[in-house]
Parts: structure tokens; C-alpha cells; sequence
């Protein structure tokens, strides 16, 4: 009944070299305790595109974007089973390093998370912890990150300063810098925009829009514009279960499946 | 009604703070200020010409040719009373058995004070302890000694009801008609000429080693041990303490294994310290063998059992407190848990770390108990820094009770004693203190 639809178009990467970004679940399940949070999903999300993922609260969709990069790993007594794939390795699989899934997969968080120091540090986090630049080298990143992340007009001239003295939205911005940074593949954005006001938020999705092409972007959102807005295809999670699947123009226009029309036109969620 | 009953209560409990504050702020008072009065008479008093010639004999310090000029004013002044007193002995010679059996022990006993008060008579054989060659170094105590020659004290049993009443006798009486009489009148009138006292500021109390068992003062070697106890608690304390913190927040599993050491710690934390004290001798010395006998490392030992337990659950909040959004932040970025530990978790429980150890470095430097049966002793030279492995060491702590009741002459010390508790409770004051500025600076360079 529940459809999985491969990836129709694949962007090629700006970046010359072709990076494998694909990921996709097969038959997939999570579990806190006895709660089944996430009910066998099957999915393959679009390489180098934006997949918004929607749905009522609670539905799930939060912890299916965070099993991607290991976040829940942190909550005890949680378990999987069926597969979740990265890079044709199975990102719960026993040899898998938690480290690099990671530094591939980048994340940004429902509210703005930088750092208690100073901008440049926050950009230069993640790199350091991966490889040792040059002053210069890591400078370059920093800039390079910033510019992606359309903060470095803003804040070239204060990089000692603390990143708590920024605005919400750049904030944000920081944070998807931060991520950048370390030059991910995948970037999973869980609800980036509900701590943030219009202007920031219509900055944020500009970014978004930007950063298309260049990583395979999954976004979790309750704003159903939003998703409508800046994502190629969108996935309907219900009470864990993946309801439907397909491209966003499509979906907002024709969804195939009752529910999935009852709650985009507001009828419960 | 009901409106005005409530209002009544609120502001009755208004009142009821105000005074719990107000007797907080007095008893405080009452209690500090004793200890800054008194213990502000250490450093500032009027030091007599005693002072000033023991300080040039034994530290080489004044102006010796002006203390050589006041000694020979002082011996010119002294002069009649040493003549009085060998007058008064040839005449004893002469004088009938039971008038020289009633007037030889008390002449014995001016003798006495009239040493404490001046020194070593002349023609005697020099003391070889520094308190017999020099007389009262303090004029407060030199009065005290006047009194005591010109009074005798004696206690008056016939009413059994009372428990005895003290009765002052004028010596004066005792030595009537004799050639030693105008001696008590000299000395009253005279006292000045004798002993030169002027306003001092003796702030060498806090550097000065302490000659012949702490009579005249000088602190250093326990201001020292002090600082050495404390900071080799301090030096094995924190990284136990941190380490365990950081396991008990972030690396254990909430199984049985850790609530019990929580509540081991919990438990530890409510041990009487001298128990500390006597397991540190049993364990460290005894076991151990860290030590031949009590040492400094063995005190510091005890001292960071002691404070473990504080800095270990200070520490714990502290992490605790950190936001998990910081956590989070790190950890997407591909930190291992002890990088992320390193980089972000500890740098931003910082500020509540630093003051769990200073709080508990206070502790560990006042601490008596633990120290007694591990490091302390009453007298001792200012340590090398690698005689602490083996060498005990006096500590303020410590001496301050020592001197309160152990001292042979606890009369004569009271001052340095006082000047030790000032000392003591400035100490932990500074530290507690410093630990409220370091915390504002970390905490606000946190904020940005």
C-alpha cells in the first residue's frame, strides 16, 4: 500500500568531483521503549534535491530525520529494525563509525544552537575536529562557509565576537554555516525556521534554495508553505507510518491519498 | 475581611525576613568583629625597646645605631631597679629567720616578673631560650606584667558558699620599710622609661619564621603549610574530581551500579572530618606507607578525600546545567563524546566548576580536623618544597587551636593567635572572593 518512489531526477553536483549522497530507507522502524515511533518506512530520498518531510506532531518525522545522522543514539533504550542507508552502508549496521556518518551528514536544529565562543571558533568547530589547517586554510573555510551560508557580508568585520551577539536568524545562519563547514554531503534541517520571524525565515528559505544541487537537503517542517516552497518532493508521515510520497508540485495539487488532502486542507493536525 | 487576613500574613512574613536578615548581619558582626579587632593587635601595636632589639639581633633589621642609643637610655633607666634589688638582698642577709623565710619566695617571684618584663637580669648566666633574654616585646602585655608585680593575687576561701574570691594584695605592704618599697613606685612611674613603646606596624607577623614557639610572633612557616596542604588538595582533588563529574554525568549508564555510587559520594560528603583524619593516618601512613610519619602529602591526601565529594557533585550540577543544544551542536558535527566533553561541555561548565573549587579550597584550608592526625605539628621551620613529601608542617588551622589550649603559655601568645585567626579568615575570605569574580568574568565572556 505504501508506495516507495525512487528518485526520478538527480541533480548533477556543482562541485566537479560527484560525491554519493544517497540516502533511503528500506522497511524501516524505531522504537523508544515500546513506542513505535517510526512504522516501516520505505523510502529513497532524491540525491542532491530537497525532500520535505510533513506531518501532524508527533508523527514521527523528527525522529526519522534524526536516525539518519545517530541523534537518537543519545536517548536510551531505543532500538531499530530494517535498514536505514548512507553510501551503501547501513547507518545502524555494527561496523559503521558514528564519527564520520556525522561529518557527512550535518544537521541544523529547531532553535539556533551556536557555540559560547566567538563566530570564527563556531565555524572552525567541526573542521578541527577533523583535520588540522593552516590559520590561512581554516580562514578560507570560514569564509567559504560564511558566503554559503549568506552571513559573510554581516559578520566579516566582527569574527572575534561572541556568536550569542548575533540575531536569531543569523544565528541560524551561523549554525547552517557551522554545518557547511565541514563539508557534509547530506544536510538534515530539522523545523530550522519555528524559532525564527517572517523576514528571517523567508532568508532562510532563500539559503535553502541556494543550497540545492550542491547537498542532498532533508528538511522536517509544520509549516506546510514552507514545504510547498522550497522542496522538490515531500513525504506525509501519519502515527509513524509513511503515507505517501511524491513530488511536491504533484502533491499539494493532486495527493492521491484522503488523508493526506484532509491534512493539508486543515482538517486535523 | 478575608483580603485583609491575607495582606496581614504577607506582611507579617515580610517582617519576620527582615529580621532573620538582621540577626544573620549581627551575629556575623559580633562574631567578626572580635576577630578584625583583635586580630588587627598582631600587626599594629606599641612595640617597646624589647621589640626593636630582639628584631635587630635576630633578623638584623632597624636602624642599629638608633635601637644601639634607646637600649643605653633604657639600661640608664633600668639601672635603679637592678640597685634596689641588690640592696635588697644584702639586706636580707641580715634580717631575722622567719622575716627572710616570709620575704624570700616573694622576692623570688618579683625576680621572676621582673624578668618577663625586662629580660635577663644582669649578672646572669644568659637564657638559652629567646623569651628569657628579652623581656615584653607588646606594652599591652608589659602593663599587664606591671600590675603583677605591684599586686599580689591571692583567693579567699572563708565563705564556703562562694567559690572563692580574688583578693589583691600591694606588694608595696608585703616590702614595707625595707630598701625594695620604693621599687613598685619606680616601676609605675616609670614604666615608659623602661621599655620606650611606640605605634608599630608589624606586618613581618605574616613572613617572620616564629621564634622560640610562636612568643613573639611570626607566622610564615604555618601560612605556608597552609598553602601546601591546600594546594596539593587541590592538586589531587580536581582532576579525580572533574573526571568523576564528567563519568557520572555523561558516561554512566543510569543502572544500580551508579546510584550507589551516588549515594557513596552523598555519604561521603557527610563523614565528620576527624574520621577523615583517622582513616588518612590508617590508610596513607600506616597502609601506605606514603610517609615515615605525618607529611605534608599525606595531610593533602586527606584533605582531598575530604572535598572530593563537593567538588565532584559541584561539578556534576555544573555540566548538568550546560544546555543540550550544545551537546547536540558538537556531536552532529562528528565530535567523539570526550572531544565534545573537551571542547564545548567543560568550557561552558566552567564558571560553576571554578566555584566548587574554590568554595572547597576554603574548606580544605581551614580544615583542623583531617590535618591533625596527618600533617600537623605545633612547631616547625618553613618547609622546602620536596620536604613535603616527608615533613609535616605546622598550619594555621591547626596551631590556632594549638595555641588556644595546648600552648604552656597561652596567656602570652593570645595576640599571635588572634593574628592567626585574622589571618585565616582573610585567606578564605580572598578565596571566596576570587571565586565570585572569576565566575562573573567566565560567565559574562560565555554571554559575549
Amino acid at each position: 500500500m505504501i508506495q516507495s518512489i525512487p528518485a526520478t531526477t538527480r541533480t548533477a553536483p556543482a562541485s566537479a568531483e560527484v560525491r554519493e549522497a544517497h540516502v533511503a530507507c528500506q522497511d524501516f522502524s524505531f522504537y523508544y521503549g515500546d513506542n513505535h515511533a517510526v512504522k516501516n518506512v520505505t523510502l529513497d530520498f532524491s540525491s542532491f534535491q530537497v525532500t520535505a518531510i510533513i506531518g501532524p506532531s508527533g508523527c514521527g518525522k523528527s525522529t526519522l530525520l534524526r536516525a539518519i545522522n545517530r541523534m537518537n543514539d543519545l536517548i536510551p533504550g531505543s532500538r531499530t529494525t530494517g535498514k536505514l542507508i548512507f553510501d551503501n552502508q547501513e547507518i545502524y549496521g555494527p561496523r559503521l563509525d558514528v564519527v564520520t556518518l556525522r561529518r557527512r551528514i550535518g544537521m541544523v536544529f529547531q532553535k539556533p544552537n551556536p557555540f559560547p565562543k566567538s563566530i570564527f571558533n563556531n565555524i572552525a568547530y567541526g573542521r578541527r575536529l577533523h583535520d588540522h589547517q593552516g590559520k590561512n586554510e581554516l580562514l578560507a573555510t570560514v569564509e567559504t562557509s560564511l558566503q554559503r551560508a549568506g552571513l559573510w557580508e554581516e559578520v566579516k568585520d566582527r569574527l572575534e565576537d561572541n556568536a550569542l551577539s548575533l540575531s536569531g536568524g543569523q544565528q541560524q545562519r551561523l549554525c547552517i554555516a557551522r554545518a557547511l563547514a565541514v563539508d557534509p554531503e547530506v544536510l538534515l534541517m530539522d523545523e530550522p525556521t519555528s524559532a525564527l520571524d517572517p523576514r528571517a525565515t523567508a532568508r532562510i528559505e532563500d539559503l535553502i534554495a541556494e543550497l540545492r544541487g550542491r547537498y542532498t537537503i532533508i528538511i522536517v517542517t509544520h509549516n506546510m508553505q514552507q514545504a510547498a516552497r522550497v522542496s522538490d518532493h515531500t513525504a506525509f508521515l501519519y502515527e509513524g507510518e509513511l503515507i505517501e510520497y511524491g513530488v511536491t508540485a504533484r502533491m499539494f495539487t493532486k495527493p492521491r491519498e484522503k488523508r493526506t488532502e484532509d491534512y493539508m486542507t486543515g482538517r486535523f493536525g | 475581611m478575608e483580603l485583609q487576613a491575607r495582606k496581614l500574613f504577607d506582611r507579617s512574613l515580610t517582617g519576620v525576613s527582615i529580621m532573620a536578615i538582621l540577626l544573620m548581619s549581627l551575629s556575623l558582626l559580633v562574631l567578626l568583629g572580635p576577630i578584625f579587632s583583635r586580630g588587627a593587635g598582631a600587626f599594629v601595636f606599641r612595640a617597646t625597646n624589647e621589640f626593636r632589639r630582639l628584631n635587630l639581633e635576630q633578623f638584623n633589621r632597624g636602624d642599629a645605631q638608633a635601637i644601639a642609643e634607646e637600649t643605653r637610655a633604657v639600661s640608664e633607666a633600668r639601672k635603679p631597679v637592678y640597685e634596689m634589688l641588690s640592696a635588697f638582698e644584702a639586706e636580707l642577709a641580715d634580717m631575722d629567720a622567719s622575716r627572710r623565710r616570709e620575704l624570700r619566695p616573694q622576692l623570688k617571684e618579683i625576680k621572676n616578673l621582673l624578668r618577663e618584663l625586662l629580660g635577663s637580669l644582669p649578672g646572669e648566666i644568659e637564657a638559652v631560650m629567646l623569651r628569657q633574654q628579652y623581656g615584653q616585646t607588646r606594652w599591652d602585655r608589659a602593663r599587664y606584667k606591671l600590675g603583677q608585680i605591684l599586686f599580689r593575687e591571692q583567693w579567699d576561701y572563708s565563705d564556703k558558699r562562694s567559690m572563692g574570691k580574688k583578693v589583691l594584695t600591694p606588694r608595696r605592704q608585703d616590702f614595707a620599710g625595707t630598701r625594695l618599697e620604693p621599687l613598685f613606685t619606680y616601676l609605675e612611674r616609670n614604666l615608659k622609661q623602661l621599655l620606650r613603646p611606640r605605634l608599630t606596624f608589624y606586618w613581618r607577623f605574616l613572613t617572620d619564621r616564629s621564634l622560640d614557639s610562636h612568643f613573639f610572633g611570626g607566622i610564615w612557616p604555618e601560612i605556608l603549610g597552609t598553602f601546601y596542604l591546600t594546594l596539593g588538595a587541590m592538586l589531587l582533588a580536581i582532576p579525580f574530581g572533574i573526571i568523576a563529574a564528567i563519568y557520572l554525568s555523561e558516561f554512566a549508564s543510569s543502572g544500580r551500579v551508579t546510584s550507589l555510587l551516588r549515594v557513596c559520594i552523598s555519604t561521603l560528603a557527610g563523614v565528620p572530618s576527624i574520621v577523615f583524619g583517622l582513616f588518612g593516618l590508617a590508610f596513607f601512613i600506616n597502609t601506605l606507607h606514603l610517609s615515615r610519619s605525618k607529611s605534608v602529602l599525606a595531610g593533602s591526601a586527606t584533605l582531598a578525600l575530604l572535598i572530593l565529594p563537593t567538588i565532584i557533585r559541584a561539578s556534576e550540577e555544573a555540566l548538568k546545567a550546560v544546555p543540550h543544544t550544545y551537546k547536540e551542536a558538537a556531536l552532529s558535527l562528528g565530535a567523539s563524546p570526550l572531544r565534545m566533553v573537551l571542547t564545548v561541555l567543560l568550557p561552558a561548565a566552567l564558571p560553576g566548576i571554578l566555584t566548587g573549587i574554590i568554595i572547597s579550597m576554603g574548606r580544605a584550608a581551614g580544615e583542623t580536623a583531617p590535618i591533625i592526625f596527618t600533617a600537623a605539628v605545633s612547631v616547625g621551620q618553613p618547609l622546602k618544597l620536596w620536604e613535603t613529601l616527608s615533613q609535616p608542617t605546622p598550619a594555621l588551622p591547626w596551631n590556632i587551636y594549638n595555641l588556644a589550649t595546648e600552648h604552656q603559655a597561652v596567656d602570652e601568645i593570645r595576640h599571635v593567635q588572634f593574628g592567626m585567626v585574622l589571618t585565616l579568615v582573610l585567606l578564605v575570605l580572598l578565596l571566596n572572593l576570587a571565586a565570585i569574580l572569576i565566575r562573573a568574568r567566565v560567565s559574562k565572556k560565555m554571554r559575549g
